[in-house]
């Protein structure tokens, strides 16, 4: 009986209920959205890191396991991996940051095609001029570009000569020693990507690497693909508390209106309900109940806004965000939307409770 | 059998700085199956007393006791549990859910009584008498000022109260339908054997009673 009073109380107030709904659901979506797009990109950094083909990769000395880098290794390595007799191709890459997560890439084109398998052209073809850029085919997407347009980045413009299906490990390349120059870097690079003569060897390499350059972080293709994970990024867990701690306060906020309002505009029926007999606990179970079901509510809608949200990045900006769907969180963000959609409702709910009748029945 | 024995009953409220006295010892006894009218001006005190009676708000001083409970020493848990058991109102403006259908209006009453069972064969008839059975399922704003008293009275007396105490019941009714409700009423005591005590200022609403008393300044006098 109560959670019938209950449902035709959200009925009777279906705008009321849809905003509050709507509301709580924001705060879904946003850690939704949040931990959707940490772990999307993470996901898509580590496809496009399978993408490449390599069995190993050497890094800088200090640099961070899923940091994109600089251009801080003497490119001599490269002679010294080469020479190690199980290696039978070797590429070097240059990362340069073009602000925010965006970075652009240079390759040795012919290199970097035979170890990855080649690329998939959608449009136009390879790297042939100095001033040639190819890009992916969601960046191309994001920006609008087609082969022959002029893309303007590290203050100049480079001519798009093809367009690949993404999944080559960046979005942006140019010839690395274009980039070695533009980065007054000549000599340096970032990292070397290594294929082997037999991927069962890989671990047995890697030692036998690590033994003559120590202070080289040397890590197998799949070793490094693990590690592109929300836990290794203290700077996101962080984030993703903060968002969550605002959801908890949304809620809060939310439903504190929603239900204060609900008590005051309902004052009379309060009043009737314990002129029949109903006990503080029955007006807080009402109350309790009609929140939880408007937190539910509000954690499918906000479920649902997550596939929005999702949709939005895929037709806005596909090459800069990638949102996943984390299905492992829909219990996590309904459960912290409900606690905050409790805590929203105690101390309605206690008023309502603790309202005398009879000041409650002549309520008009 | 005495069902209610009010004995030197009185209330004070405080209105500013002012004592008010609602209730300057009031002594009355309710037989069981009695239907008594307690008429009276505005500010007579008569609504005070409906609402001690009905454990809506607690006496100053005096003995009351319904159904043998006093009700003097209770605290709000036990005017809660007294509400839930032993007293069925219907108040002049229906006080009925609009949320709720008329099952559910009835229903909600029981359900907070704890009771679970479904309506008996009586209470059918009842509400065959009430000319509601058929309209179940609609909600108060579908029924006639009329109509919905009658849930009103159905919701009061679906728990077999001991008393059933009704708010000026009429108050907002013309006349065919005051009639029709008072007949119900002083039908259901009849038949039933329900306990009645009706508050209105309308003579002609207090003729529908077995007996009628007069408050006046806070004090019962026989009618």
């Amino acid at each position: 009986m109560v959670y019938k009073l209950v449902y035709e109380n959200l009925k009777h107030r279906p705008v009321r209920t849809l905003l509050s709904s709507l509301a709580i659901g924001l705060g879904v979506t946003m850690m939704l959205a949040l931990v959707g797009v940490g772990e999307g990109m993470l996901e898509d950094q580590a496809n496009r890191a399978r993408g490449v083909g390599a069995d190993l990769v050497v890094r800088a000395p200090g640099s961070s396991v899923v940091g994109m880098g600089s251009l801080s290794m003497n490119q001599k390595i490269l002679d010294y991996v080469r020479a190690q007799k199980q290696v039978t191709l070797a590429t070097p890459i240059g990362v340069h940051s073009t602000g925010g997560v965006s970075s652009i890439m240079g390759i040795n084109y012919d290199e970097f095609a035979a170890m990855s398998g080649g690329f998939r052209f959608r449009e136009g073809g390879k790297l042939t001029a100095p001033d040639d850029v190819i890009i992916d085919d969601l960046y191309a997407r994001e920006k609008k570009l087609k082969v022959g347009s002029l893309l303007h980045t590290m203050n100049r413009d480079w001519r798009v000569s093809g367009i690949f299906a993404s999944g080559k490990l960046a979005r942006v390349m140019i010839p690395l020693t274009v980039l070695q120059e533009l980065a007054s870097a000549n000599g340096k690079i970032t990292m070397i990507y290594v294929k082997l003569d037999n991927p069962a060897n890989t671990q047995a390499v890697i030692n036998a690497m690590k033994q003559d350059l120590p202070e080289y972080p040397i890590y197998a293709m799949e070793e490094l693909i693990k590690q592109f994970s929300v836990n290794n990024l203290p700077e996101l867990k962080a984030f993703i508390g903060v968002v969550v701690s605002l959801a908890v306060l949304f809620g809060f906020l939310v439903v504190f209106l929603a239900m204060y309002t609900a008590v005051l505009e309902r004052t009379r029926e309060i009043g009737i309900l314990k002129a029949l007999g109903a006990g503080p606990g029955y007006v807080l179970g009402i109350l309790l109940r009609e929140t939880v079901l408007l937190a539910i509510i509000g954690s499918l809608c906000g479920i649902a806004m997550s596939y929005g949200t999702r949709w939005l990045i895929a037709t806005f900006i596909p090459a800069s965000m990638v949102q996943a769907i984390v299905y492992s969180w829909w219990p996590i963000a309904s459960l912290i939307t409900l606690a905050g959609a409790i805590l929203g409702v105690l101390y309605p709910a206690l008023k309502a409770a603790r309202q005398d009748a009879l000041d409650s029945l002549s309520y008009d | 059998m005495a069902i209610i024995e009010i004995d030197n009953l009185r209330k004070t409220f405080r209105s500013g700085d002012v004592d008010v006295h609602a209730l300057r010892g009031v002594n009355l006894v309710v037989q069981k199956g009695e239907f008594l009218a307690v008429v009276g001006r505005s500010g007579s005190g008569k609504s005070t007393l409906f609402h001690i009676l009905g454990g809506l708000t607690p006496p100053t001083s005096g003995t009351i006791k319904i159904d043998g409970q006093s009700l003097t020493s209770l605290d709000e848990a036990g005017r809660t549990r007294l509400r839930r058991n032993s007293v069925g109102f219907v108040f002049q403006k229906y006080n009925l859910l609009p949320t709720l259908t008329v099952r559910d209006n009835i229903d909600i009453a029981r359900d907070i009584a704890g009771r679970s069972e479904p309506w008996d064969a009586t209470f059918l008839e009842v509400l065959e008498l009430l000319g509601i059975a058929q309209k179940l399922d609609r909600k108060p704003r579908q029924l006639s000022g009329g109509e919905q008293q009658r849930v009103a009275i159905a919701r009061a007396i679906v728990n077999q109260p001991a008393i059933l105490l009704a708010d000026e019941p009429t108050g907002n009714l013309d006349t065919e339908n005051s009639n029709m409700v008072l007949d119900l009423l002083r039908h259901l005591n009849k038949k039933t054997g329900q306990t009645v005590l009706m508050i209105t200022h309308d003579p002609e609403a207090a003729a529908f009673a077995d007996r009628t008393v007069q408050m006046r300044d806070g004090e019962l006098h026989s009618a």
